[in-house]
């Protein structure tokens, strides 16, 4: 098991590389919900004070 | 005057770059500054580096075409900038003359205000870093090409960047990017010429992409600043 | 030319493409799941070690991918892009700004990787070796783009204006690339600096066909998340929102 974590001793560059594109790949993924719940609930907001200004 | 004939194309460019001339001669400090920069930017790499002639000779070419570039930059900000804010611009969307046409007009104009100052300046400052004067035609060549060809890829981000905050340098961001086959094949025809060799294949290449500038360019830029303008 | 052309406006159609999106999202998302993770085994463990560059090879596995994603992102962007210009679509724009960050993002990871992959093998973490200084290069596009993008505050000129940017790129990446590859074959580095692909047996090549697919159904998966989010900012205030967020 060791030896599969050393890489024949490249591990501190294998390791890092791995790591920062699954960085990348779950901050996409994070950033792309929160952008859609934002726009969700800011939409959401826009037509309800858009609805209420028309009744008043 | 006749607006939108062929006769009155020409016309139209002539009034462009009267105009041009008439504020470069009004406002001679901003046609000035980027020469001066250039000066400037080309001293401080003996300064920061070593007063060695031989080894300054080595880094010439980047030196030169770095300066060259920075202060074409400098320069492009004003391509478009006042005249947004005047209404000129506006005028020449709305004059019914081809807006590609009356843009390169203006980017002309601005290339025979910055870009073939600096090329005739290039062999001077060259000498501060030990290049010989029977470089000059070679330096100058490629940087007359050089600096045409960046003056009609900066005025497509001139146009970009209208009306955007600290659009200068966002303009730089965007231009020096696309500048990079200008850049590589101007140094290194100025390199040829430096060392006495022949540089015709280089500037072979960078006059393509003068060329290849020329033709898409302006498209883009007219297209740029209508989008500025809204 | 007047057939059929309704199934591409209907591509134009807000509503319509953001509930496409909605529900072609997972069909993307758990395939690429799988296949980076089916990559990953095989890259990792079951793929033998290469016989020049031993167990150090695997970051091909992540770099390889991500430069394929960074360049063919910033395709789909431009035409995008393109298409919104020329058809006047604001989904087509939105589809545009969707890729931006993604491509973005993974530009850096192929260079970070490629710098750790070099270091191990050249010694040094940089060398101005085509592919890298063509990917540093493409850095500095996305980058004005986003750029430009944030600095223009009404939405649909800054659609309009980072499309011509995009455009204008597209157009200059073959010409960056040839010229970057000349600059490097002229000022020839010794060819030990050459980023060497090693040669491929089926073991090492599936996992990594099977990455390039995990990673381009993962932007697809992405992109489409952020593009239902894009549209929602472009409608102000239309009257299918509320139906279709209930």
């Amino acid at each position: 098991m060791s030896e599969f974590f050393a890489m024949g001793g490249y591990a501190a560059f294998l390791w890092p590389s791995y790591l920062i594109t699954f960085v990348a790949i779950i901050a996409n993924i994070v950033s792309a919900r929160r952008a859609h719940a934002a726009a969700r609930s800011e939409a959401l907001r826009r037509l309800d004070r858009d609805s209420s200004e028309a009744q008043s | 005057m006749s607006m939108g004939t062929a006769a009155g194309s020409w016309q139209a460019a002539r009034i462009v770059l009267q105009r041009e001339w008439l504020l470069a001669v009004r406002r001679p400090a901003q046609v000035l500054q980027p020469l001066a920069f250039f000066a400037v930017v080309t001293a401080m790499f003996p300064l920061g580096y070593t007063p060695e002639l031989a080894k300054l000779r080595a880094i010439a070419p980047g030196v030169l075409w770095v300066g060259a570039l920075l202060a074409s930059l400098l320069a492009l900000e004003h391509l478009f900038r006042e005249d947004a804010s005047d209404g000129t611009l506006e005028q020449y969307v709305l004059s019914g003359q081809s807006l590609t046409w009356l843009l390169l007009a203006k980017t002309i104009a601005h290339w025979l205000l910055t870009g073939l100052p600096l090329t005739l300046m290039a062999p001077w400052l060259g000498v501060a870093l030990g290049v010989p004067l029977t470089a000059a035609i070679g330096v100058m060549g490629a940087l007359a090409l050089g600096t045409w060809t960046l003056s009609l890829l900066g005025s497509i981000g001139a146009g970009l960047t209208l009306g955007v905050r600290r659009g200068g340098v966002l303009l730089s961001l965007l231009t020096l990017p696309l500048a990079v086959p200008v850049l590589v094949f101007g140094a290194r025809a100025t390199e040829l010429a430096i060392v006495g060799d022949s540089p015709t294949g280089a500037l072979y290449l960078l006059g393509s992409l003068a060329v290849l500038g020329l033709t898409l360019a302006p498209l883009a830029a007219a297209a740029a600043v209508r989008i500025g303008l809204e | 030319m007047g057939t059929n052309w309704a199934w591409f406006h209907r591509f134009g159609s807000p509503p319509h493409v953001y509930r496409l999106a909605g529900l072609l999202t997972p069909w993307f998302a758990w395939p690429a799941a799988l296949s980076i993770l089916a990559a990953l085994y095989g890259g990792l463990v079951l793929a033998p070690p290469d016989y020049q560059q031993g167990e150090g090879f695997r970051i091909l596995y992540v770099h390889a991918p991500s430069a394929w994603l960074s360049v063919m992102i910033y395709a789909v962007m431009a035409t995008a892009a393109g298409i919104g210009l020329i058809w006047r679509m604001k989904v087509a724009h939105a589809a545009a700004a969707s890729c931006a960050g993604i491509g973005a993002w993974f530009t850096v990871v192929s260079l970070v990787t490629g710098m750790l992959w070099g270091k191990p093998m050249w010694g040094t973490y940089w060398v101005w070796d085509p592919r890298l200084t063509a990917q540093l290069v493409l850095l500095f596009l996305y980058l004005g783009y986003i750029g430009l993008r944030s600095g223009i505050d009404d939405v649909g000129r800054a659609d309009r204006a980072s499309a011509v940017l995009a455009l204008v790129g597209v157009v200059n990446i073959p010409i960056i690339r040839y010229s970057v590859e000349w600059w490097n074959s002229i000022h020839q580095a010794p060819s030990v600096m050459k980023m060497e692909k090693p040669s491929m047996p089926m073991e090492m090549l599936v996992p990594l066909l099977l990455m390039f697919l995990g990673f381009t159904l993962y932007f697809a998966a992405v992109m489409l998340v952020r593009l239902r989010a894009e549209i929602l900012r472009r409608e102000r205030s239309a009257s299918w929102i509320r139906e279709a967020l209930r």
